[in-house]
């Protein structure tokens, strides 16, 4: 395999990507966080009947990602791009909290972030459709509202 | 606590899994693998830059497929939260995670994997947030809205 030839390389970006949504997709409806009801039972911290699972979610993944990133920046560059994009922005503006309001108060009206949100709503449910079209709507919206 | 709904083995072998995932994804691309801005960057396509998106997605659509079919106790939407009130949740969750540059995956998990300042205070304020709603929700609506 070339991988100085760009168009090799750019296939098996996007085989690579395609294989990463899959994996992250088997860990999400393991792990629980495709179930709203038992989302909302995370978030419900104050209703008697707390389920901290999904809390170990974020603690399994962060435990592995946290030691594999750190290894994978010794590297030069990532293996099919010339250097990492990682942010390196650090300033807290109003937008970022702003945003991540929103997110939350969105994501514990309906028990679902945009992950489990695409796989769920290949049930056809319609509750799960609806919370896509939204998400699709959402995001247009801000595309529209917010052109630099 | 519910301890009856407690499954902390899936959650962390699960939440394991997302690590792995979101750290092939640094290892191929040198990316955040956030799947908000990923989701978000297929409405602005750049050249060369929207299939390996699709791809992405596509591989989370497969895995909703097939896990309807082994697992579909996995997948199925429960019955809490009527359509209005998933429709209006979808859209304040794309809104906000364009605004806020991200969700639980790209600042919930690789942010706060890289200590990120704006990944701490976003993962921070969505989960009150996402506190608060779910109690204003029991309180007010008795949880069905």
């Amino acid at each position: 395999m070339n991988l100085a030839n760009t168009t090799t390389r750019d296939r098996v970006f996007v085989v690579g990507t395609g294989v990463t949504g899959i994996l992250f997709g088997v860990g999400l409806v393991l792990s629980g966080m495709t179930k709203p009801d038992k989302v909302i039972g995370f978030l419900d911290m104050f209703g008697g009947a707390w389920d901290p699972s999904l809390g170990l979610v974020m603690v399994g993944a962060i435990a592995v990602h946290a030691v594999l990133f750190r290894v994978i920046l010794r590297r030069q560059s990532p293996l099919l791009d010339a250097k990492f994009h990682v942010p390196t922005r650090t300033d807290i503006d109003s937008r970022l909290v702003a945003g991540a309001a929103l997110f939350g108060i969105g994501w514990g009206l309906g028990g679902v972030c945009p992950g489990p949100g695409l796989i769920g709503a290949t049930s056809l449910a319609s509750t799960l459709l609806l919370f896509v079209g939204g998400l699709v709507a959402g995001m247009a919206l801000f595309q529209v509202t917010n052109k630099a | 606590m519910n301890w009856t709904a407690f499954t902390p083995t899936a959650a962390l072998v699960g939440g394991a899994l997302i690590g792995l995932a979101v750290s092939l994804f640094f290892v191929l691309t040198g990316r955040v693998a956030g799947i908000s801005g990923i989701v978000g960057g297929l409405l602005s396509p750049k050249p060369g830059d929207f299939a390996w998106r699709l791809a992405f997605v596509a591989g989370l659509l497969v895995v909703g497929v097939v896990a309807a079919v082994v697992a579909p106790e996995m997948v199925t939407a429960s019955a809490t939260r009527g359509p209005v009130a998933m429709a209006i949740a979808g859209v304040v969750v794309g809104y906000g995670t364009r605004l806020g540059n991200g969700c639980t995956s790209g600042h919930g998990v690789c942010g706060i994997s890289r200590l990120s300042i704006r990944s701490l205070v976003a993962t921070g304020t969505f989960m009150a947030t996402g506190i608060l709603t779910v109690t204003i929700v029991r309180l007010a609506f008795g949880g069905a809205l």
